[in-house]
């Protein structure tokens, strides 16, 4: 953290987006996490996501729980809709909104913790709903807002700062994803900001529930020798599974693939992500042998990194409870509220 | 690229950009700093280290630091340094005691020096404390050379310029006013001493040779006319003046015009706008007071009837212009604007007429001696030039480096060393930080914009020729203008081998100055910045390569307003503000070769 704020001065050359903004009319408040935290660099790909986007910052609502995670929510788009919640409780709070409004753009950020242990159930449920939103997970391995205790995505062997040794087995947020049915599911590195921005773009244009699960070094607590999650440490063993170069809406795709080296998906708002397979025998579309391979290469202790699994086709929330496409408060009141008569015929049908 | 190598001094004095661009290399930063502690007496003497007359400088400097400033790249205006020269020296308090002293005991040596001008002056002020003794030679009954002849009291009050003269002079310098140097060769042949160092300035104007120069004394040379103002020896001019030419002498003529009782001044300038010589500053405060400056009038004739002046003939011109530059120009008429007088300020060049040919000082083809630019010696290796003397029409700011390098080169030669011998500029580093977020500097960024200038009002400046028109910062002002200064001589010094690429100095960085990359050539790399490096002038940082990907951070020096965020942020100290102190050497750093070895007391 710093004491002061960033100057507002910025390069004279900055790029503006179709809304005529800058990079730097998306920032937020100061971040008061530690210096070197990986969660800032996450703020960074997120201003740029939006941003490259060209969303309007009244039309972002960001969702956060508890943690050094959820204080992310702070240090970006100060001009959007916000709401902190409960510890692990965000996904609740997400569903309620997205039921009520369907034309905002979600960004939900929460860590190891708070989607992990204490919010686990509701990480299932927001999945299993495929409500459409962005869910970033901020994953270190530790508690860091309590001093540094293994979270639930420790792996097995990892010391902690003092040299205690994890014994549990981690939750792999990517696998639990996979297996809920998630529609959407992506790994990044925060040190990683030309795999993790184009992930995050397409996340945000994606229909359905998009996971993207971030390893973003604790430096304070994590980021030590016997750590697998420090910077060293990912830096030696990620790997990047698929590539995933962004086309946004109404731009063409310039880029040449070899055959069967890229595949290209069409997201639903009709821009595109081209996925680039850096092993030819991957295939991003199938659940099952996404799976596996995941469980393959972390048995090697590697993390596989890119977009491990898209489908664009599964029904969304909306889709499946038809809700109202008008969002709730421009419907008229009349329509809102059934009155006695309607309240009387609803009570009818339990009586 | 190559990891840049930081110990060459040059490379953390180029990010000072005014310094670097001072020709003395004033340390402003650091001046600036102690003006906003309020330590004006300390501001003084870090300015009169370099520049030797922070008073006279910081109302009439050439101010070639406000240009370079970075301050001017990042928003519009840079800071008002010169000004902020004068805050300094407005407000110090008694220096006597402070400044250099001269030994009692002397080296024997015996230098001269012709005309006490400001490289004069400087040599004087560098080699007494040595212990040489230092004769000044001056044509004119007062010290100061152009400083005191050319430059009008409106502008530089004579007392300013009495107390910073009289601070070199009290060292024991022996000044002789009224002693013009007639012949270079009875000087030398006096055998009285060991150098001779010329800095006699520029002091020819340069005639016009048209059509009816002849036959009226209502033409003027600009510089001598100011020289007879200076010294009183005319009292008033017509009511119509034409001056011809746009540098500033003409902003000065024009000015003092208007103080000897003239109502209409026009500057009459052959060409448009873009291309005057005079400096921005110079030119508003002219029109401010409603001189007309006249532009694409190129002079063909004076027009005199009997004898007497009455006006001006001129070629309208037109030009063609490609981007700023001209490609072509025709004349589209001819106009007659009539006039009292007419002062002619189109330039002035160094003349030698008491330097005989044959003493072994060779001149060029125009007349010029060859002269070192290094070591500023003449061919004759006991005389030196400096000032306008030695390149042609400088200012008061390069007069004093010139007379800098000249007092190393007078030292060097008088000890039997090698004149191109010179000690080399150092730099030290030092780190800023305080404790955890905390600095020993001010490293927020002040949007703050430049402060104006007060004025005397126009109706009251013109009732004296010596009203100062300019009336020196409010306290207000300077507490202002001091914080936009950005402290670039607070550097971003970089350890590779710390740095665990977590990226968050990037994040932070607010002018995007920073990168993380795959290593090129320069060319490649400039343009693939996270913003691209287009100002060619000025220097990328390039590290060795990281620890984890082997990239390289990259750091375009352009835009950083020093504001220390990268090194705050910094998990592992990779970074850290350091002030970057550049030692400029002086002859007077140097040690007396000749002072007997001290006796050490118990």
């Amino acid at each position: 953290m710093s004491f002061m704020t960033k100057p507002k001065v910025a390069h004279p050359s900055l790029p503006r987006n179709e809304l005529g903004l800058t990079r730097r009319d998306y920032e937020g408040g100061m971040s008061t996490l530690c210096a070197g935290c990986g969660h800032d660099s996450i703020t960074a790909a997120l201003i740029e996501a939006v941003w490259s986007l060209s969303l309007r910052p009244q039309d972002i609502v960001k969702l956060s729980g508890i943690g050094c995670s959820s204080k992310t929510t702070a240090y970006f788009a100060s001009g959007a809709h916000g709401f902190n919640g409960v510890h692990g409780r965000m996904p609740s709070i997400a569903t309620g909104a997205i039921a009520a409004n369907r034309d905002l753009h979600y960004v939900g950020i929460s860590g190891d913790g708070d989607s992990l242990s204490i919010g686990f159930g509701q990480f299932a449920h927001a999945i299993r709903r495929n409500i459409n939103m962005l869910y970033v997970c901020e994953n270190n391995g530790v508690y860091g807002l309590t001093k540094g205790q293994f979270s639930a995505s420790a792996d097995i062997g990892t010391k902690a700062k003092k040299g205690e040794v994890n014994q549990q087995p981690p939750i792999d947020p990517a696998l639990a994803a996979l297996s809920l049915g998630c529609t959407f599911i992506a790994r990044s590195f925060s040190g990683d900001k030309e795999q993790l921005v184009p992930l995050l773009q397409a996340a945000l244009s994606h229909p359905g529930f998009a996971m993207v699960d971030v390893l973003s070094p604790c430096v304070t607590f994590n980021d030590h020798e016997g750590s697998t999650k420090s910077y060293q440490f990912v830096r030696d063993h990620y790997d990047e599974l698929v590539h995933t170069d962004f086309v946004p809406l109404r731009s063409e795709i310039k880029v040449d693939y070899a055959p069967g080296e890229a595949l290209p998906v069409t997201l639903h708002d009709g821009s595109h992500v081209v996925l680039r397979k850096l092993d030819p025998s991957y295939d991003p579309t199938d659940r099952g042998k996404a799976f596996e391979y995941i469980r393959t290469k972390q048995a090697q202790g590697e993390y596989l990194t890119g977009l491990i699994y898209i489908d664009e086709q599964s029904p969304d929330f909306h889709e499946v409870q038809g809700s109202v496409a008008t969002p709730m408060n421009r419907l008229p009141y009349e329509k809102l509220s059934p009155g006695n008569a309607g309240l009387q015929k609803i009570l009818q049908r339990y009586r | 690229m190559e990891p840049t190598d930081v110990r060459n001094p040059d490379y953390y004095h180029r990010v000072v950009d005014c310094q670097w661009a001072c020709p003395a290399h004033t340390d402003v930063p650091e001046y600036i700093r102690l003006i906003a502690m309020g330590r004006f007496t300390e501001a003084y003497l870090v300015n009169r280290d370099s520049n030797v007359f922070p008073g006279i400088l910081g109302r009439v400097c050439d101010r070639p630091c406000e240009p370079a400033c970075r301050r001017g790249r990042v928003e519009a205006e840079p800071v008002a340094i010169c000004r902020l020269k004068r805050v300094a020296a407005d407000h110090r308090d008694a220096v006597e005691h402070l400044l250099p002293q001269a030994p009692p005991e002397k080296n024997g040596k015996r230098i001269a020096c012709i005309g006490a001008g400001p490289a004069s002056l400087t040599v004087a002020n560098d080699l007494m404390p040595l212990g040489y003794q230092v004769t000044i030679f001056e044509k004119w009954g007062q010290a100061g050379g152009l400083m005191r002849t050319n430059i009008p009291s409106f502008r530089l009050p004579a007392g300013v310029l009495d107390d910073e003269i009289r601070y070199i002079i009290d060292m024991g310098v022996d000044l002789k006013l009224g002693t013009p140097v007639n012949s270079l060769d009875a000087l030398l042949k006096s055998g009285e001493f060991d150098a001779v160092f010329i800095g006699s300035g520029a002091p020819k104007g340069k005639d016009l040779k048209i059509p009816g120069r002849d036959g009226t004394d209502r033409i003027h040379i600009g510089i001598d006319w100011l020289e007879s103002v200076a010294f009183d020896h005319i009292k008033t001019i017509g009511a119509r003046v034409l001056i011809i030419g746009v540098g500033n002498t003409a902003m000065d003529c024009c000015r003092s015009s208007l103080r000897m009782g003239a109502n209409s001044v026009k500057v009459m300038a052959r060409k448009p706008r873009g291309f005057f010589k005079a400096s921005e500053w110079e030119l508003d405060d002219a029109e401010e007071e409603n001189v007309e400056i006249v532009v694409n009038h190129a002079p063909k004739a004076f027009v005199t009837q009997g004898g007497k002046l009455t006006g001006m003939l001129f070629e309208e011109m037109e030009y063609d212009l490609v981007e700023g530059r001209i490609t072509g120009e025709r004349v589209k008429g001819e106009v007659v604007i009539s006039c009292d007088d007419v002062i002619l300020a189109i330039g002035q060049e160094n003349a030698f007429p008491w330097i005989e040919r044959d003493l072994r000082i060779e001149f060029d083809k125009w007349n010029v001696p060859k002269v070192d630019p290094v070591t500023h010696q003449s061919t004759l290796p006991q005389v030196f030039f400096g000032g306008d003397a030695a390149f042609g029409p400088k200012n008061i700011i390069w007069a004093v480096e010139h007379g800098h390098q000249a007092a190393i080169s007078i030292h060097q030669y008088c000890q039997g060393l090698p004149v191109a011998e010179r000690p080399p500029p150092m730099v030290t580093l030092s780190s800023r930080k305080m404790g955890i977020h905390e600095w020993s500097y001010k490293n927020d960024y002040n949007p703050v914009e430049r402060r104006l200038m007060p004025h005397v009002s126009l109706k009251e400046r013109f009732k004296k020729l010596n009203i100062e028109v300019e009336l020196g910062f409010t306290p207000e002002q300077a507490e202002a203008e001091v914080q936009r200064c950005l402290n670039c001589d607070v550097q971003t010094v970089f350890d590779a081998k710390l740095c665990i690429e977590c990226d968050a100095c990037i994040d932070i960085c607010p002018v995007d100055c920073l990168t993380m990359t795959p290593n090129g050539t320069e060319e490649e790399l400039r343009p693939r910045l996270k913003a691209p490096a287009t100002n060619k002038n000025q220097p990328l940082y390039v590290s060795a390569a990281l620890n984890m990907t082997g990239r390289v951070m990259v750091k375009d020096e352009d835009l950083c307003v020093h504001c220390g965020l990268c090194a705050e942020r910094c998990p592992t100290a990779a970074w850290d503000m350091q002030k970057s102190t550049i030692n400029i050497p002086h002859a007077s750093d140097g040690k007396n070769p000749w002072s007997k070895p001290q006796r050490k007391t118990a």
